[in-house]
C-alpha cells in the first residue's frame, strides 16, 4: 500500500503491516542465535547495531556451523555491501550536518527505502518514519525471541537447524524474479511474460539472479568437502560477477533494486 | 572475548559504515553500472549458498538428512505463499518429524 502523506507518521503507518512481521522476524533470529551459541546480550547489541536481517543470520548460521570468526563476519558484510548503493540512492534528501545524515543513514534497511521510494525519489520523512518504526520492532522482537530461547530445549530436535537454510530460501525466492519485472516500486509477480524471450542470451540476461544463485551453489558444494565452513558461502560471492556482465552495454539502472525483500530486513 | 561478540562487534561497525557512506562522504554520485550490477547479485548468490551448505554440510561432509526434508516443506510452503514465519515454522516441525520416526 502506497503511503498517503508525506510526514513521519505517514512513513511509520505504511511501514506498520511490515512491522507487525519484523518483530516475529527478530524473535526467530533472538532464538536462532541462541540455539548457535552466541548467548543472550550480542544477539541483542547485534540488532541494535547492524539492523540487517539476513546478515545477522547469516553470521549466527556459520558461527552455529562452527565456521569460526573470519567467515562469519565476511559473509555478513558481504550480505550488507548492498547498502553502500542504498545509502547513495537516499543521500540526496537527507538533511543536516555530517553526524545528523549518519544517525539517519542506520535507519535505511530495506523496508524503509521501499516505503519511501516514489518512483525512483525518496521521502525524507517516510523513510525516518518507517525506519524508526521498523528499528524498535526489530530490537523488541530479537529481545522476545533471546527471552524465548530460555525456554526452548535442543535445537536440534526441534529442527532449529533447518529453519536456517528454510528463512534463506524464503529470502531468495523473491530475488529470482526475472529481471525485466524489477520496476521500483510496483509490485509484479507476473510480468516474467513481458521479459524479452529471444534466445539463450537474453534469458541469461533477465535471469541473471537465477543464474547467480545457481553458481553460488555450485560454488559452495563443490568447496564444503574441502574447506572449513563457512569459507563455501564466501567463495560463492564470486557468482555475483555475472551481475557485471553486461553484453548490450546498458546498465543496471540509476538506483539499486531492492528485489523483493519488502517482507523483511 | 568470545567469536559471538568479535562478529557483533566487526558486521556492526562495518554496517554502520556502509549505511553512512553514502549519505556522508559521497553525497549523490552514482556508482558504474557493472559494480552495481555485480553488487546486486551478491545477496542472491550469497542467500543461493547458505540455503545448500545449510541443508547438506555436516561439518566438511556432505550429508542428506533430516534437514533436506525440512527445505523440502519449506518449498512447498513457498509455493503456496505462506509468510515467511510459517515457512521457517514449517522447516522445523517437518524436520523435527522425521527425526522422531
Amino acid at each position: 500500500m502506497p503511503p498517503h502523506g508525506s510526514r513521519y507518521r505517514d512513513g511509520a503507518a505504511a511501514a506498520l503491516p511490515l512491522a507487525v512481521a519484523v518483530i516475529p522476524f527478530g524473535m526467530s533470529f533472538g532464538v536462532l542465535a541462541r540455539s548457535a551459541g552466541m548467548g543472550r546480550l550480542s544477539p541483542v547489541v547485534m540488532s541494535a547495531t547492524t539492523f540487517a536481517g539476513s546478515a545477522q543470520f547469516a553470521a549466527a548460521s556459520i558461527l552455529g556451523a562452527g565456521g569460526g570468526l573470519a567467515a562469519a563476519t565476511l559473509a555478513a558484510v558481504l550480505l550488507n555491501v548492498r547498502y553502500g548503493p542504498i545509502g547513495l540512492s537516499v543521500a540526496g534528501v537527507l538533511r543536516g550536518g555530517p553526524l545528523a545524515r549518519f544517525v539517519q543513514a542506520q535507519l535505511v534497511v530495506d523496508e524503509s527505502w521501499a516505503v519511501a521510494n516514489r518512483g525512483g525519489r525518496f521521502d525524507r520523512k517516510l523513510l525516518l518514519g518507517a525506519g524508526a518504526l521498523l528499528y524498535t520492532s526489530w530490537l523488541l522482537g530479537t529481545v522476545a525471541g533471546v527471552l524465548a530461547g530460555d525456554l526452548l530445549g535442543d535445537p536440534e530436535r526441534l529442527g532449529l537447524d533447518a529453519a536456517f537454510p528454510a528463512l534463506f530460501l524464503a529470502l531468495l525466492v523473491p530475488q529470482l524474479r526475472a529481471r525485466g519485472s524489477r520496476s521500483p516500486g510496483q509490485g509484479s509477480r507476473r510480468s516474467d511474460a513481458a521479459a524479452p524471450a529471444a534466445g539463450p542470451v537474453s534469458w541469461l540476461r533477465s535471469h541473471s539472479a537465477l543464474v547467480a544463485a545457481v553458481l553460488g551453489v555450485a560454488i559452495a558444494v563443490c568447496l564444503v568437502p574441502v574447506s572449513p565452513p563457512g569459507v563455501p558461502i564466501i567463495a560463492a560471492s564470486l557468482a555475483s560477477l555475472v551481475g557485471a556482465w553486461r553484453p548490450d552495454g546498458r546498465g543496471a539502472g540509476a538506483t539499486p533494486t531492492v528485489r523483493g525483500q519488502e517482507e523483511r530486513s | 572475548m568470545t567469536a559471538a561478540w568479535a562478529v557483533v562487534l566487526v558486521v556492526g561497525v562495518a554496517t554502520i559504515a556502509l549505511k553512512a557512506s553514502g549519505p556522508v562522504l559521497l553525497g549523490g554520485r552514482e556508482l558504474p553500472p557493472r559494480v552495481q550490477g555485480a553488487l546486486e547479485h551478491l545477496a542472491p548468490a550469497l542467500l543461493a549458498a547458505l540455503v545448500a551448505a545449510g541443508v547438506v554440510a555436516s561439518g566438511r561432509r556432505l550429508v542428506l538428512d533430516a534437514r533436506a526434508v525440512g527445505l523440502l516443506a519449506a518449498l512447498v510452503a513457498l509455493r503456496l505463499r505462506a509468510p515467511t514465519l510459517v515457512v521457517v515454522a514449517v522447516a522445523a516441525v517437518a524436520t523435527a518429524l522425521v527425526r522422531l520416526a
